[in-house]
Order: C-alpha cells, then structure tokens, then sequence
C-alpha cells in the first residue's frame, strides 16, 4: 500500500493501476484468485458430498423415499444462491464462510439430480446382476459400482459449478455479503470501484477481466472434460 | 390433463408450504437474537424483553408460524420495523420495479437468442455458428453485475445517453423510467441470451434430424416452414423448462443488477433491509421470491403437459 499513489493509472510500475488506498490492483487481481479458487473448491464439495449422498439414497431406495429426495431436491431450488445467502446473511452476518455455505446448499439440489439420473441407469446395467449373483451386498455395490460409474458426469457438471461459485461469489462480495474487507475479493474491488468510477475507471476493469477469464476457463475446462470423459453426452445432456 | 393438473396443483401447495417451513425456521433456528441486532450491545434485559414481545419473537415456533401463515393468507401481512408500514405493500410498490425489469430481460434474452440460436443450428459448424457459439460462451463467462458497471461507465460516464442510476417512477416520467431500465436489462439479459442461445441450438440441431423434418422436406415444404412450423415447436420444449428454471437467476441477478444501478426495486429493498435487520422484510420478499420461482415451475410443467401430450400421459 502506498498513500502517495493513490488512484494511479496503468504503467510499467503498477500494469493495472492503483485503487483509492495506493493497493496495487494487479497483486489484489492475484490474491483474489486465491479467493476465488478457495470458494470454487469449498462450494463444490459441500454440493457434491451431499448431494452424491441424497442422489445415491434415492435410486437405491426408490419409491417414496425417491419421491420425497427429489421433492426436497425441488425445494433447494426454490432458492437461488444469492436468496440462501441473503437469508443467512441476515442473522449470522456477512462473511466468506457464510457465502460458501450458501452457494454450496444451492448445489446440493445439482448434484442429486444428475448423480440419481445416472444411478438410475446403472442399477439397470448388467455387471450390477454379476454383482448381485456374486453375493456382494448391496451397500457394497453402491460403494463398488454405482459411484465409481456416475463420477464422470459428476466430475464435468463440478468444474461448470465451480465457474458458477466464481460468479455467484463475486455477486455476493459486490453486494457485501461475501468477502470482507482487507480481504481481496475480485466481487469486493467491483463493489469499491464503482464510486472511482469516473476518475478511475480501471479499477472497475481489470478485476471483470479476471472473473470472466477465470469463468470462460472453468467452462472451456467443463466441455473439454465433457468431450474426454463422456463423449457421447452433448452440450446440455442430450444423448 | 384435469387429473394430472390436481396432482401438480398438490405438489404446488404443499412445495409451498415447505418454503415456508424452511423460511420461517432458517430464521428461527439461526443463532442470533434480532432484538438484541437492532437495539445494539448497550441495550438493558428489559428493552431487550420489551423489543422481542413487541416483534413477538418470545412465543413458541409453532405459534410464530401459525400468526405468519395467518397474517399472510388473511391479507395483513407483517408489518416492516423500519418502515412501519405491512410488507406486502411494499412488495407490490418495488415491484412496479423489478417485475418490468425481469419482464424486459426475458423479451430481450428471448428477442436475441432464438433467432441466433436458430441460425447457428442451420448453419452447424461454419463461421456463423461458431461466431455465435464464441459470442454465447464469451457471455456466460461475464458477470451480470461488472456487465452493468460497463454499461454505466460506456453509455452514462462516457456518451451520457442514460444516466448512471436511478429510476424516476413512472407516474413522474413514464418514458424516463423506462430509458432507466434499458441498461439494467440489457445487463441481466446477455448472459441469459447465452444460456438460451446454446440451449435453443442444441434443442434445433435433434429436432432437425427427427424422421418427420426428413418427410416434410422430402414433400417439398420449404426451409422456412420446416424450420418454424415444424422444428421450432418441438424445440421449444426444453427452452420453455429452461426459462422457468432461469426465473430464479433472474430473481437472484435482479438483486445485484438493482444495487448496480440503484433501482427502487425488490432486491435493493431486501438489501437494504439486511443492513437494517428488518427481519419480516426479509422473511417475507424471501417467500414472496422463492414462491414466485415455485409457481412459474408449476406453470411451465403445465405448458409443457399443453404442448406435448406423452409428458400428462406418462
């Protein structure tokens, strides 16, 4: 930080400038991307862990149990990430941890579905009645067979969710709700840059950049995976 | 189509109901007394006890919920502790608000993405598609809240063609109100154009190898009808679930976009009732919202049951 060089444009000592404290936004562009991968990482394994679990249960048990799985499943998606986080926000208090736990939630609905739409047909496939005349018990052909086979599509539907928790974090942080200052926060510098916005208009740039390229990246990441893992599945699932 | 909307009527009613369990509860159960948020760390036991059985917050659960569900059937609705006013008024007046907002946005998504998706499908991997599909995937990668403050940095810093925020009420300036709320919709739009576009596409291109898009070119019906009369209605299936399902991104992007541009909507009114914890506002355009997102889901399992009759048949 330094006082003297507040609200400095782009040059060869600060390539992204300078933000209204003398912070070289460059190195904040960079720490917030740590951020970023953090809550990408966190958001996704509190959706996925849950959500393999409640998806799992349902095409095993089937029947009411099923029903009633993805019925809570419909539920969870009655509430966007940024209505969860506003609803936890409200009493726990704006925080990284907070807003973590609220995107994480919003995925869990995700995950169940397409992990119980692939579990479905593999309980159908014909190694699971190998498995079954063998003896092996049926937990065990969960644990064995079932998960094994629903990782892929598990795992390319993760790196889109993780561009989405890049998104909806930066939304959350924009809003206040996310990250809290001193922090970096790719959001946060956009929720600061907006009042330089007429003095400093590169403050409101290069932290966009950074969201939209890491995004961009996760997703081309997302369909480049789709095309090795499952090549068969088409952009939006369509067989 | 009677039986199978009772059953999808039941399943409304009762999503509903467990939105506002789950509403109700997350609030209740959540550490943190709300008295003790608004009246600050100085305030006395008996303040404090004076604050809870005014906001009524000292009963049991199940009566708090019963009052809730009440005042809110009946009409009355809570009453805001900032504004003293009921919340419901408040919705129905920010609404006038964020409904044409989101309302704006869905046209102009729509506007956009089906001619571009439509023509991409035709023109499977040649420039034009592939211009098309760099465009979407460039805008599913910006974030509708940074699109916005570009929008406001390129057209109301630099041009001055709108202005950088606000919204004069459309009984004050009908068309000044409406010029207020291009940018916003434009910026919750585009990434929505992409998600449409790319769906719109990927639905065209299956359409397009059905069996009966084959006879009817072989009967001699030209491009243009074998594209909109006949492929296009089929395609529309998955995009109208996918519109729905974007209502709740919509809702969720309309509370950011609001705060961007400074729009007296209901996402800055939740917002800015977070920051007053002014808990039955927030409870209550919470319902309002998730309820919303719910009904539109039922309206779209009907529309779809109205276009493809297998879906009420099975």
């Amino acid at each position: 930080m330094n006082v003297q060089a507040r609200l400095k444009a782009p040059s060869i000592s600060h390539p992204f400038g300078t933000d209204q404290y003398g912070r070289d936004i460059l190195s904040r562009v960079m720490i917030g991307a740590v951020n970023s991968v953090i809550v990408g990482l966190v958001t996704v394994a509190i959706g996925m862990s849950l959500g393999i679990l409640i998806g799992l249960s349902a095409a095993y048990y089937g029947r009411w149990i099923d029903e009633a799985l993805m019925r809570f499943a419909d539920l969870l998606f009655g509430f966007p990430a940024v209505l969860t986080a506003i609803l936890i926000t409200s009493v726990l208090g704006p925080s990284i941890v907070n807003a973590m736990l609220a995107i994480g939630i919003f995925y869990i609905p995700i995950f169940a579905r397409l992990t119980r739409a692939v579990a479905l047909t593999i309980w159908q496939r014909e190694f699971i009645d190998a498995a079954r005349a063998g003896g092996i018990s049926e937990l065990m052909i969960t644990w064995r067979h079932v998960l094994p086979n629903t990782l892929s599509p598990l795992i390319i539907q993760g790196t889109i969710q993780f561009a989405i928790a890049i998104l909806a974090e930066a939304g959350l942080s924009y809003l206040g709700l996310g990250t809290q200052p001193p922090h970096a926060s790719w959001g946060r510098m956009l929720n600061e840059a907006q009042t330089f916005m007429a003095i400093a208009p590169w403050m409101s740039i290069f932290p966009g950049i950074a969201i939209a390229w890491a995004v961009l990246g996760f997703n081309l990441l997302g369909d480049g995976l789709r095309d090795a893992l499952d090549p068969q599945m088409g952009q939006f699932g369509y067989k | 189509m009677p039986l199978y909307l009772l059953k999808k009527l039941l399943t409304l009613l009762l999503l509903l109901l467990l939105v506002s369990i789950v509403i109700f509860a997350v609030l209740y159960i959540l550490p943190g007394d709300p008295a003790e948020i608004i009246l600050g760390i100085n305030a006395t036991p008996e303040t404090l006890a004076n604050l809870r059985a005014q906001l009524g917050i000292d009963r049991p659960f199940l009566v708090q919920y019963g009052e809730w569900i009440y005042n809110t059937l009946s009409g009355q609705g809570s009453v805001s502790i900032n504004y003293d006013v009921p919340v419901h008024q408040l919705i129905l007046s920010r609404l006038t608000v964020t409904g044409p907002l989101a309302l704006l946005a869905i046209t102009l998504s729509l506007v956009i993405a089906l001619p571009a998706g439509i023509n991409a499908a035709c023109r499977q991997n040649r420039p034009g598609d592939l211009v098309i599909m760099f465009g979407a995937q460039i805008g599913l990668a910006i974030p509708e809240f940074w699109l916005g403050l570009l929008f406001i940095l390129l057209f109301a810093v630099q041009f001055g063609w709108f202005a950088a925020g606000g919204f004069p009420g459309w009984s004050v300036d009908f068309w000044g109100s409406f010029k207020a709320l291009i940018l916003p919709a434009f910026a919750l739009g585009l990434i929505r154009v992409s998600i449409l576009t790319r769906l719109t596409r990927a639905s065209m291109l299956e359409v397009l190898q059905e069996d009966y898009i084959r006879t009817a070119r072989a009967k001699g019906v030209s491009e243009i009808k074998v594209i909109y009369g006949h492929a296009l209605r089929n395609a529309l299936i998955p995009i109208l679930t996918i519109l729905g399902l974007q209502l709740g991104q919509l809702i969720a992007g309309a509370i950011i976009i609001e705060n961007v541009f400074y729009l007296p909507g209901l996402g800055r009114l939740i917002f800015q009732a977070i920051g007053q914890r002014d808990l039955p506002v927030v409870r209550d355009i919470v319902l309002f919202m998730a309820a919303a997102v719910v009904f539109v889901n039922f309206l779209v399992d009907i529309v779809y049951a109205m276009i493809d009759p297998r879906i009420r048949l099975a």
